[in-house]
């Protein structure tokens, strides 16, 4: 057994500190199980939300040495234990409790999108033919666990704090979805450049950087959409037939 | 007095997975008001880790397929114990609720045809099962989740329910508290749906994340509710051993699904060793023939690795006890080998199960596309559950419902891959459905506030004892890892009645230690807290798990006793009830299964043709 130091933050509302912990750890595991024994045997109160422990739920987002990761797919191997880890709580979210964090702002938002809204079944079973092709990409933004990783790696957000006006990566990738559903017919690309705040992007790709699903969250989501939403309202012609229609 | 936060729900869902989800959609558009607690954060139940797919006869694969395939399947899969008219019902609903998902969003893989893709999977006669690569619950729980916050459900996240309130015979409420700041809740309802999950938590090598508690189980037997089947614990074949930190977690049947094969270290296919008779006529004899069944031969028959879950699990066990087990105490899984047969070998398996890919590559430095995986049993999911009425999910206590995993019935003593999502879906559809009826006829009744009291105080005592209560220092976690250890050597996947016995003893005794532990800290998001409270009902349901396994003295699908190796004919006409006694005392009774009606017994003669 080897063993290491880290240092984790632990409070309450945004005040607390950096506590020090040394513990051993064996082959194979990850930061999620130095956690946990640090929990059982020397912190039984100490705060840390998690679930599936194999990268599937996105419960267990947090800081490691200040990269935004998931606990259970990051490895004791991958990191320098020549010095302490430090393990901190998403910093673009409120603080509850020590690596917990107050998330429910991005359940806010997306009951604000419009819902799926399917075209009339292709058949008379109620049943509809899409092919795999039409779906590939729609899949790729599904893969999407919630993470909210991307969020709390967004300048947007996470500096500028400008939860009121940006929906955030997560969001792009949700409506990108939605809009590329062979299937959908809502209209959701009116609302993007104002209420959802496309325009605040600056394409830095820092979100991509740590998807932990690999989803190609800038170039295939939210290019698209800002594209989208240039062809809908900076388009000269369409302008003026909109300027006409009034 | 305890203070509390009162809500007030028509219905009320314990659980946010797959099942409880459902009951939300189908109650709320029943047009009663609805709560959904969560015990964590909405979307991250244990649904999301489902991977395989969800079994219906949709037959998009082949046109052969029908629901009375898939009824006889589930029967033979749960050795013919299971509530046949649950098997029935979910045989016939499952397409329906599978399209409903397609009609909320959901995104499954297509055939060229470009309908619903479906998936070969043990047990299952037909290519049945619908899915997105390997991450099929993740796009189940999400697409019910999208569609359900927009249904008006108020929606209770990171909360646990410690009991039910009763007046009478009926469940009217439910108290609990919020994990996050510690508080306590009470609920008003006029019906109550629990749809809980598992219990995997009480086994030390498991699936199941922390939440897999028996919640609803404990619950529901408290509140005086039957429990039936409660033998029949699913240990799954394949489960991660190796880093030992990542043992337990799943490798889905998926690999098996796409043609990966099992060896033992001298590189042979064991599964061809021991085919049991009643799937004799239906699974290949040869290599060869296995693999044209999964490149989708209509006339090969399957490859051996997709016998049931129980069956494949024993046969690991017996390799690895038998000294020829891998390095680390496992079997060799592996789907590297297809590279032989199809020229763009790694690619497609990272198409087909990309989550595998990642798990393997992350967790264990692993590449599967060259490289076997070292696989072994992994507890995985309970068969047996609360005692439901099969048309309305409703349990032996009024205004009480149970759906999905919590509840027992539809998969008798062996659940097949891919009937759990359905089972959520077909099931949970109904008890929403039901539950709303149930609460359109009833009124809210009154609580008990001596109850809330006692219970109030109960959850607080943790807190007086303190962290320093125990000399031994054993905190709640100490008693915890106990318990898995002693459920895991004692009522694994082989039990005896000597070692059951144990383990009935072990538990009387860690349950009076539970009794004695405390926690250091505060109340707001206390995760020792937490433990101390769930331990409660991990004990409950371990001791029904161990009671209703020593009753049953022969080897039946999940539940394979070496002192009684064989199926017992009598015992084949038996269900196990666990049942609370006057005195608080858990006793168990044994009921005779009904008779099944002539056109069901005809399906399963001509399907054993």
């Amino acid at each position: 057994m080897a063993s290491a130091t880290f240092s984790i933050w632990r409070g309450q509302a945004g005040q607390g500190k950096h506590n020090k912990y040394t513990t051993e750890f064996s082959e194979g595991m990850v930061v999620l199980d130095v956690i946990h024994k640090i929990q059982a045997e020397q912190a039984n109160d100490m705060a840390v939300r998690w679930n599936c422990k194999a990268g599937k739920c996105g419960s267990c987002s947090a800081e490691i040495n200040g990269m935004p990761k998931l606990m259970c797919m990051t490895r004791m191997n991958q990191l320098d234990l020549s010095k302490p880890v430090t393990i901190e709580p998403m910093k673009a979210f409120p603080s509850i409790k020590d690596l917990v964090t107050d998330v429910s702002w991005n359940f806010r938002v997306k009951k604000q999108i419009k819902k799926f809204k399917p075209r009339p079944p292709d058949a008379p079973d109620g049943s509809w033919r899409m092919s795999q092709e039409d779906v590939d990409r729609v899949q790729e933004f599904r893969k999407c666990i919630e993470c909210f990783l991307c969020q709390d790696v967004c300048h947007v957000l996470r500096e500028h704090q400008l939860h009121d006006e940006f929906v955030g990566p997560r969001f792009f990738v949700y409506i990108a979805a939605l809009e590329m559903h062979p299937l959908d017919t809502e209209d959701r690309i009116s609302e993007l450049a104002k209420a959802k705040g496309i325009g605040y992007c600056n394409i830095t790709k820092c979100c991509t950087t740590v998807c932990p699903e690999s989803i190609t969250i800038t170039d295939n989501a939210i290019i698209p959409l800002k594209e989208r939403v240039v062809d809908e309202f900076y388009d000269p012609l369409k302008r003026l037939f909109r300027m006409f229609r009034r | 007095m305890a203070e509390y936060q009162k809500f007030e729900h028509d219905v009320l869902i314990i659980g946010a997975g797959g099942a409880g989800l459902r009951a939300a959609i189908e109650a709320s558009a029943e047009g009663v008001k609805v709560g959904l607690v969560c015990k964590s954060l909405l979307g991250k139940a244990h649904t999301v880790m489902a991977e395989g797919g969800i079994a219906a006869a949709l037959a998009t694969v082949n046109a052969a397929d029908n629901w009375k395939v898939h009824f006889a399947d589930t029967m033979r899969g749960g050795q013919y114990i299971n509530v046949w008219r649950m098997a029935e019902i979910h045989a016939k609903e499952a397409p329906t609720c599978v399209r409903e998902l397609e009609a909320w969003g959901a995104v499954f893989d297509r055939t060229k045809q470009g309908d619903i893709l479906q998936r070969n999977f043990g047990g299952h006669r037909y290519p049945r099962l619908a899915h997105v690569g390997d991450r099929t619950g993740l796009e189940m729980i999400r697409t019910l989740q999208d569609h359900g916050i927009h249904q008006g459900i108020d929606v209770h996240m990171e909360c646990t329910v410690i009991s039910l309130l009763k007046e009478g015979n009926r469940v009217v409420g439910a108290f609990g508290y919020d994990r996050q700041r510690g508080r306590f809740l009470l609920f008003q309802a006029r019906a109550i749906v629990v749809a809980t999950g598992g219990v995997g938590r009480a086994y030390k090598i498991t699936s199941n994340s922390w939440e897999y508690t028996g919640d609803g189980h404990a619950l529901a037997y408290n509140a005086g509710a039957d429990l039936m089947d409660m033998e029949f614990v699913q240990f799954h074949p394949t489960g991660m051993i190796w880093p030992l930190s990542v043992a337990g977690i799943l490798v889905t049947e998926g690999v098996r699904g796409e043609g990966g094969v099992l060896r033992n270290k001298e590189g042979r296919r064991f599964m061809f060793d021991d085919i049991p008779e009643s799937y004799r006529h239906q699974t290949a004899d040869n290599e060869e023939e296995g693999w044209r069944y999964c490149q989708g031969d209509k006339n090969a028959r399957r490859p051996p690795e997709l016998l049931t879950r129980d069956h494949v699990a024993r046969c690991i066990v017996r390799e690895v006890k038998e000294g020829r087990g891998s390095p680390h105490g496992g079997v060799f899984l592996d789907i590297s080998w297809i590279k032989e047969r199809i020229s763009n070998a790694p690619d497609h398996i990272r198409k087909k199960l990309p989550s595998m890919y990642h798990q393997f590559k992350q967790l264990a430095d692993l590449d599967i596309t060259t490289t076997p995986m070292e696989v072994g049993p992994t507890t995985h999911y309970i068969m047996g559950g609360v005692r439901v009425d099969a048309e309305t999910q409703m349990s032996s206590v009024p205004g009480l419902f149970a759906a999905g995993e919590c509840a027992a019935g539809l998969h008798g003593a062996n659940r097949l891959g891919g009937n759990s999502l359905s089972d959520l879906l077909v099931f949970g559809k109904r008890a929403g459905k039901f539950a709303a009826a149930f609460a359109k006829e009833h009124s809210f009744g009154s609580i008990n506030s001596d109850q809330v009291e006692s219970l109030a105080r109960w959850a607080l005592e943790p807190f007086d004892r303190g962290a320093g209560s125990q000399p031994d220092g054993h905190g709640p976690y100490q008693i915890q890892y106990e318990l898995q250890e002693k459920m895991q050597d004692l009522v694994g996947i082989v039990r005896t009645e000597q070692d059951m016995q144990r383990a009935l003893h072990e538990i009387e005794s860690l349950t009076q230690r539970a009794k004695k532990a405390g926690v250091q800290g505060n109340r707001e998001y206390n995760s020792g807290w937490h433990t101390a409270l769930d331990l409660a009902n991990l004990l409950t349901v371990s001791e029904a798990i161990t009671r209703a396994a020593i009753e049953r003295k022969e080897s039946r699908g999940g539940h394979f006793r070496e002192d009684f190796q064989g199926k017992d004919k009598a015992f084949g006409e038996l269900n196990i009830i666990v049942r609370r006694g006057p005195g608080g005392e858990m006793q168990i009774v044994r009921e005779r299964i009904p008779p099944m009606p002539a056109e069901l017994k005809q399906i399963i003669e001509e399907q054993q043709q």
